[in-house]
């Protein structure tokens, strides 16, 4: 066995995550593209150049599952977030939800939509208005789309859901600078919850908060997809996070999607060599197996999106590239069942490069 | 998780702790802005002033007395008379009620309009905002006073005209101030959640835009309040605002200085330390406020 994964301790797999839900997709992202442009000038712009924040991603989320989106900073994560939301016009590409395609909609079309699927941010203490009460932040969702037309039983709304949240609902009066971090969250949390969605994306919902904090929150939403029914894209960066909430991981690289399969698969058999050196950057607890276990380490830096390298974006970091990899982006491929890879060099059971 | 009983004893511990808190932020503004609280009782005492004319002032202001025309002050006539027997102290304390109400209603009037406009332009964004923001340019080219005196010349003299005139330059340099606060705002995760929960364009502007950009909102405010009161003397002096015989601080300045700056310097010299001093007060109590909100400034 592979010292470097497999072997981290937060990240053992819960028993409820253990299996993937087989339902129909939810969310379809189909071939999605989300360039930024780079322009000169000041009256008359012209686009220089296109900052490739997402380049063909395609990818499903099935009804009840949770499904990770994993990769380093600046690899597109977020931004496929956005544009799942509708946030950020994607530049290309559907974003199927239920069948729909929400590219197309204006925002009037979308109202509906906003009730369906809601997002966790990262930052508690950006994502709260700091005007606003607590409660007029958790009330406001269901003002606006009618929810609730009673103000008397939308209070007893959102003093429910502060209970549900793990809150006091005395912190209704509150503002949102009189609590800590992990309150916010919850708060953050509450107000998705407001507007009864059936998909949440949490946005490196836990990133910010310290780890005691992080443990319960991930309990939280464990518990809530269960009691409201819910499915998430949980887009991280911290694997272990990853391993224990999610049925199935979706791992980015510059914008492209490089690694696509169930948890345990992933994090026992990584195939693609980027997904392998992400693993095994995770630090194992034990000094001792730390120490002598082999490092697979990445030569170089990220390459910039705006002039990604051709071909397979990760090539010139690759430790097995080939000759044709800079020839051709390669496909996603299906090596075992469920286990997607864009990488013409791994074949199934294979551990390339060792 | 905090029990109940706790919050409770956290709220009585706040309820103990507000007020004091308050009286000596009060102090500590005193002690660490010296200026800043001296323009802020110049500012108090117009405003009562203002309030209080009928009381304080010892003559009317419009009535005149043709057995004391151009007096030097003295124990009758604090500050003098006019060349009308007009008691001077009367009409600089009434002349406080038509500078504050210019002042206050031209700054408040412009700077909300500018306020609404600026976030609007920040939140849209894109071709609207870079439209928007030349026409703004436009209106920044013409100096205060030139573009005031445009506007009375287009719609004539009176109250309510010299209010618009000094309101509508207000609105660009408002608007500027606030759009570059707001463009930062517009960035912030809680707008975003307010685009994801489907809000509409004028909700998340008025709910949570605006309430975020308070700050340098006020701070123009009190600048203009300032820079108001000056435009407005300004103009009934060159005889386009307030008409006689209203008593204005400009209008008086006018009227003496023109035949008895010499004779009877009493007569411009006292309007003018009127309006020197509100504008100073206003200037000095704005700038105050932008040092003691800016936590950057604040540490020094």
């Amino acid at each position: 066995m592979n010292p470097g994964v497999g072997e981290i301790e937060i990240g053992t797999p819960a028993a409820s995550t253990a299996e993937v839900p087989a339902g129909e997709p939810l969310v379809e992202v189909r071939n999605l593209k989300k360039y930024f442009p780079v322009t000169e000038g000041i009256l008359l712009q012209r686009t220089v150049a296109d900052v490739k924040a997402v380049d063909d991603v395609s990818f499903e989320i099935r009804r009840g599952e949770t499904l990770g989106l994993v990769g380093e900073s600046g690899c597109g994560k977020t931004t496929t977030g956005r544009c799942i939301l509708q946030l950020e016009r994607p530049t290309s590409g559907q974003i199927l939800y239920d069948g729909v395609d929400l590219s197309g909609l204006d925002q009037k079309a979308l109202v509906p939509f906003r009730r369906r699927m809601q997002v966790v941010f990262q930052d508690p203490y950006s994502s709260l208005n700091p005007r606003m009460k607590i409660g007029q932040i958790i009330a406001e969702p269901m003002y606006v789309h009618g929810i609730e037309p009673n103000a008397a039983k939308r209070r007893e709304r959102v003093a429910h859901l502060l209970s549900v949240c793990g809150l006091n609902p005395g912190f209704a009066d509150r503002y949102p600078h009189e609590m800590s971090g992990g309150q916010r969250q919850r708060v953050g949390i509450a107000r998705a919850l407001a507007v009864d969605p059936e998909f949440i994306i949490c946005d490196e919902a836990v990133s910010a908060l310290d780890v005691s904090i992080q443990a319960q929150v991930i309990n939280l939403l464990e518990d809530l997809r269960e009691e409201f029914n819910l499915t998430y894209l949980f887009i991280a960066h911290d694997l272990s996070v990853v391993r224990h909430i999610c049925h199935r991981v979706a791992v980015m690289y510059l914008g492209h999607l490089v690694e696509f399969a169930p948890t345990d698969e992933l994090f026992d058999r990584p195939l693609h060599p980027y997904t392998r050196a992400l693993l095994s950057a995770v630090p194992v607890p034990d000094p001792e197996v730390e120490q002598a276990r082999k490092h697979q380490v990445v030569r170089g830096e990220v390459p910039s999106p705006i002039n990604p390298p051709s071909g397979c974006v990760f090539h010139p970091r690759c430790p097995i590239a080939v000759d044709t990899c800079p020839l051709q982006v390669p496909a996603l491929r299906e090596v075992r069942p469920g286990h997607w890879v864009a990488c013409t060099e791994v074949r199934e059971g294979e551990r390339p490069g060792q | 998780m905090a029990t109940t009983s706790e919050i409770r004893v956290e709220a009585a511990f706040e309820e103990f702790e507000r007020p004091r808190w308050r009286v000596s932020g009060i102090w500590q503004f005193a002690r660490r802005q010296p200026l800043g609280a001296a323009g802020g009782i110049i500012v108090i005492i117009m405003i009562l002033a203002a309030l209080f004319a009928d009381v304080l002032a010892p003559y009317d202001p419009v009535a005149n007395d043709f057995m004391a025309m151009s007096e030097a002050p003295s124990w009758t006539h604090p500050l003098g008379t006019d060349q009308f027997g007009r008691d001077l102290l009367s009409r600089i304390i009434y002349g406080a009620r038509t500078a504050l109400f210019v002042g206050f209603v031209a700054a408040f009037v412009g700077g909300t309009a500018g306020l609404i406009l600026g976030v609007t332009s920040a939140y849209f964004g894109g071709l609207f905002d870079l439209v928007f923001q030349r026409v703004m340019d436009v209106f920044m080219a013409f100096p205060l006073v030139i573009m005031a005196l445009a506007v009375v010349a287009i719609l004539g003299k009176g109250t309510e005209n010299v209010i618009l005139a000094i309101l509508i330059p207000f609105i660009p340099r408002c608007a500027r101030v606030v759009r570059s606060s707001a463009l930062s705002i517009r960035e912030m995760p809680y707008v975003d959640a307010a685009r994801a929960l489907g809000y509409r364009h004028h909700r998340i502007i008025l709910r949570h835009m605006i309430p975020n950009v308070t700050a340098p909102f006020l701070i123009m405010l009190t600048a203009f309040v300032g820079q108001a009161i000056l435009l407005e003397a300004s103009l009934s002096y060159l005889g386009l605002g307030v008409q006689e015989p209203t008593p204005a601080w400009g209008l008086m300045l006018q009227g003496g200085a023109e035949e008895y700056a010499e004779s009877a310097p009493w007569m411009p010299i006292f309007p003018g330390i009127a309006i020197s001093l509100a504008v100073f007060g206003f200037n000095l109590f704005g700038d105050a406020i932008r040092d003691t909100l800016d936590p950057r400034l604040r540490a020094r």
